[in-house]
């Protein structure tokens, strides 16, 4: 969806899953590249400009940060702040203003109903980056899930978009 | 009209635009997107005067193929790896009964060790069962390859493999054109087959040959296989006039023209290498690549004339002969055995290991530096101290040269 928000820009975009032992709780992995030209290569993407990780026990037991540089964004799915997650040491590199975590599962289970957090990551990566509109995350999660259920999901996207771009949001403090 | 849409679906889509009248199909990764959509499309009235096949195997898919094919219809199937092994003992009667049937392979490594990710294992093993083989090298290729692998089979006689790398293209989602209805039917004519099985006006096909014509049914099937490299030419010229875009065809260099080195590849590895390319250029080494789309039959006077200019040629494949070393690259190097360039062969990728722009300009330093040898193969992304320890636990190796490195 992040690939198609970004190619409702006008913007080039690749998406890229990786495929292993799939089943619930396993750790997954998926790429996606923006660009302004064109995208030729199909290979993982090592040097990240934005990591969403979308379950934070990953931070201790994957390295999801490795590749990373201090203007590296890195979104969490969680609702407390990044200081009370124990993951200081990782993200203590990273410039002010780039680690976030958002409550996506209880924006999920509030607006959805059920704990799928990919929309309102998809909402909070629009405010915290700048990089798609939140208009361009709704048009995707509408072509993806029609009717009812993409309202649902363009809700939970907005409000998480809107709990960034509030006051009080949850940065990590570098 | 451009869509961010899956590889997989975009290739359902393009292939129901080809109107197949019988698809039967066994499910397998990376190839089940592909056909669960064309399932659906079938089931759904989207695809009309199309069966679809729900079949017990992959030999029966073919079979249920042929079947079709013989009585008039326009025939596809899809598979991978194992899926693919399991048709081996129709796909020479494909060929051998000179049946235009298209067949997408997202191509999948064979076990064992059982592994579902992508090299070309698979269709090189099918690669002298006299099916044409064309490669693509992007998702926008898999596309357009299947509407110029129907005009192409049904042209020449002769079935068509599209080779599409699985996971890594089949399961993209990336901003592809799938030409619309009318552009396809403008451009594949409905399928006018040159002989039908009909009870009205019975005939035999696929009756035995012995001794005394078996040589001539395949030097006849040879010579086909040779002039069908004229008609993929020129389907791919036709395509580029109605559709104005480069698909297809034989060969494809990108910045080769002047390059001393040249990289060779088969397949999506192709864009790594092109932007290796362009790094290697920005430091002032003229680098090219060049992308074989079309492996079979081998469009050696292509390869050869690609390749003239250059000094190092650099083969990159997928895939390898157990106990011998290089497919692609002693194919290349027959292609050049009057030129003076000196060809190294690397294997990269096996089971879906990534092969990076990074690992392709860290090879082309390599030969640079003259750390690889040319008449071996090297396995250049292989864990060295993990080899190293197994096979010091090994009985010594028997004197002699090692075949590969």
């Amino acid at each position: 969806m992040l690939s198609v928000a970004a190619f409702t820009e006008g913007r080039h975009a690749q998406a890229l899953p990786t495929f292993g032992s799939e089943r619930t709780g396993a750790p997954v992995t998926s790429f996606c590249r923006i660009d302004d030209v064109g995208i030729r290569a199909h290979e993982p993407i090592t040097s990240p400009d934005a990591v969403i990780i979308q379950d934070p026990t990953l931070l201790h037991v994957a390295p999801v940060l490795v590749g990373t540089s201090p203007d590296t964004y890195v979104l969490i799915n969680s609702s407390r702040p990044v200081e009370d997650l124990g993951v200081e040491p990782l993200v203590s590199d990273f410039r002010t203003g780039r680690v976030l975590t958002v409550p996506a599962t209880e924006l999920a289970r509030q607006h959805i109903g059920r704990p799928l957090p990919g929309a309102p990551l998809l909402g909070a990566f629009s405010a915290l980056t700048g990089l798609i509109s939140l208009e361009s995350v709704a048009t995707a999660i509408r072509q993806r899930f029609a009717g009812a259920l993409g309202e649902a999901n363009v809700a939970a996207a907005r409000a998480a978009y809107e709990s960034v771009v509030q006051p009080g949001t949850r940065f990590a403090d570098a | 009209m451009l869509e961010q849409v899956e590889g997989s679906r975009a290739v359902a889509d393009v292939v129901a635009r080809c109107r197949p009248q019988v698809v039967a199909a066994y499910p397998i990764s990376p190839q089940t997107h592909i056909v669960e959509a064309l399932s659906d499309r079938v089931r759904a009235g989207d695809l009309q005067d199309c069966t679809y096949l729900m079949v017990e195997s992959e030999l029966g898919a073919l079979s249920a193929c042929i079947g079709a094919s013989v009585v008039g219809s326009r025939a596809y199937t899809a598979t991978a790896s194992q899926g693919l092994l399991y048709m081996a003992e129709a796909l020479p009667n494909v060929s051998g009964l000179g049946l235009p049937i298209v067949m997408t392979v997202a191509n999948r490594a064979i076990g064992a060790p059982i592994n579902i990710w992508n090299d070309h294992s698979d269709v090189m093993s099918q690669r002298d069962c006299g099916w044409i083989q064309l490669f693509a090298s992007s998702n926008q290729e898999a596309v357009d390859l299947h509407v110029q692998a129907f005009v192409i089979a049904e042209r020449t006689s002769i079935p068509v493999m599209v080779c599409m790398d699985g996971f890594v293209l089949t399961h993209a989602v990336e901003e592809i054109d799938v030409p619309d209805q009318q552009a396809v039917d403008s451009f594949l004519p409905p399928f006018v087959p040159r002989q039908v099985l009909d009870p009205d006006e019975p005939i035999t096909i696929g009756s035995m040959v012995g001794p005394d014509t078996f040589t001539e049914v395949k030097y006849l099937a040879a010579a086909d296989q040779l002039a069908a490299l004229e008609v993929i030419d020129e389907v791919a010229d036709d395509f580029r006039a109605s559709f104005a875009r480069e698909s297809g065809g034989l060969v494809r260099g990108y910045r080769s023209d002047d390059a001393a080195i040249v990289i060779v590849s088969l397949g999506s590895v192709h864009g790594s290498i092109c932007d290796a390319v362009d790094g290697l250029r920005s430091e002032g080494l003229a680098v090219g690549a060049l992308a074989v789309t079309c492996f079979r039959p081998w469009p050696e006077g292509q390869v050869t004339s690609a390749l003239a200019r250059a000094t190092t040629v650099i083969v990159v494949e997928k895939a390898f002969s157990m106990g011998s070393g290089s497919i692609v690259g002693n194919d290349v190097r027959l292609a050049l055995a009057d030129l003076g360039a000196t060809v190294f062969t690397a294997v990269a990728g096996l089971g879906g290991r990534p092969v990076t722009a990074d690992i392709i300009r860290r090879l082309v330093a390599d030969v640079r530096d003259g750390e690889l040898e040319a008449d071996v193969l090297h396995f250049i992304d292989v864990d060295r101290s993990v080899v190293a320890r197994e096979l010091a636990e090994r009985r010594p190796a028997r004197a002699g040269r090692e075949a590969i490195r």
